[in-house]
């Protein structure tokens, strides 16, 4: 036994074996409630696992950077996970080559609505010019943000945090929003979730449809590449 | 198992390679994506290809193993939040209220463009 439990805190709340614990049992917990709930979309499980793990640190005085020493372990997955979505794709390659055209055209429109929008939207607000710029590619992939964000010389990590924040809220209003319009093509529904809210949306489509999540997942690959270019673009026309 | 996920690590690495080397903008693991794609075709058209984690559905089934859980693979760059606690502070309604609005119009226009395309193009081929 150790001398207190204190410093036996101490010692297990710098190890990586607790956050990465407290990470999948969190998870687990909120999933549960998500597939208990029959996937509602407020019950998102990445939404109340971040607010509750989040809380967790603020409340133990753990910085951010100790907890990613455990949780980088499932972090390092996306990548693979990434890869993964090669196969769901493959599998239904016939529907995916027979709507080549909308894709496309979907692409374009939807990225160029992405970027857009949001830098609009951020400077009728009176944001500060580097948070608009932050902002301005928060509909791809966490990576791809960042590497925008960096060569804008805007914040990287506050990129980071938009495209979470926007692929949770994506993740949640997609179903309601797409059942208002009647809609109930769930290419169309799972392309438009890839698109505006990346993996987070791609995650969400799997849980509601096959296909939906097939047609995002290209979405979510398409719409890294053409943001990329879009962003530069955008910052140089629009922001002031 | 093993050599499945070895074969779907092999895809990123290669994929962040050619993208880092070639400095191109777009993510590793998206080339890495592309790449097994290309196997799995290739491998239905050459049988010699059929062997290891391309028989059976290993890679297959490995691949859909790690989509399950798509979503809690999220979780750990989400908690990044907490280090932006003091920006939200000052600036977080408006963020949260232009980063909803806009993800809002974008999944309206594209999915309204898909259908219309998609339309269109049915109206065509009937004609």
């Amino acid at each position: 036994m150790k001398d207190n439990p204190f410093s036996l805190w101490v010692y297990l709340s710098q190890s990586p074996l607790l956050w990465l614990t407290v990470t999948l049992l969190v998870y687990a917990g909120t999933d549960a409630v998500s597939l208990a709930t029959r996937r509602h979309p407020f019950a998102n499980p990445v939404l109340h696992a971040m607010w509750i793990i989040g809380a967790f640190l603020l409340l133990t005085g753990t910085s951010y950077t100790t907890y990613f020493a455990g949780a980088q372990f499932v972090h390092f997955l996306l990548g693979p996970a990434t890869v993964a979505l090669a196969v769901p794709l493959y599998e239904n390659r016939k529907r995916v080559v027979a709507s080549i055209v909308p894709m496309l055209v979907a692409l374009v429109a939807g990225s160029v609505t992405a970027v857009v929008s949001v830098v609009l939207l951020a400077e009728f607000a009176g944001l500060p010019r580097e948070v608009v710029l932050s902002l301005a590619p928060k509909s791809v992939t966490a990576g791809v943000a960042m590497g925008i964000a960096e060569s804008l010389h805007a914040d990287p990590s506050l990129a980071a945090v938009a495209v979470i924040l926007t692929g949770i809220m994506g993740a949640i209003i997609v179903t309601p929003l797409m059942n208002c319009t009647g809609i109930t093509d769930y290419r169309a529904r799972g392309f438009a979730a890839g698109l505006a809210a990346h993996g987070i949306g791609t995650a969400r489509a799997f849980q509601v449809d096959e296909i939906a999540g097939v047609f995002s997942g290209i979405a979510m690959s398409l719409n890294a590449l053409v943001t990329s270019f879009l962003v530069p673009l955008a910052a140089t026309l629009l922001v002031r | 198992m093993l050599a499945s996920l070895g074969l779907i690590l092999l895809c990123q690495l290669i994929g962040e390679g050619i993208a880092h080397g070639l400095g191109l903008p777009l993510p590793g693991p998206v080339l890495g994506l592309l790449l097994l794609l290309i196997v799995l075709l290739a491998r239905d058209r050459f049988s010699l290809l059929a062997f290891g984690p391309l028989r059976n559905d290993g890679v297959e089934t490995a691949s859909k193993g790690l989509l399950v859980h798509l979503s809690l693979l999220f979780v750990p760059a989400s908690v990044g939040v907490v280090q932006k606690l003091d920006l939200l502070a000052s600036h977080g309604i408006a963020i949260i209220l232009v980063l909803a609005l806009s993800v809002m119009v974008t999944l309206l226009a594209t999915v309204l463009t898909f259908r219309l395309v998609s339309r269109l193009l049915r109206q065509q081929d009937a004609r």
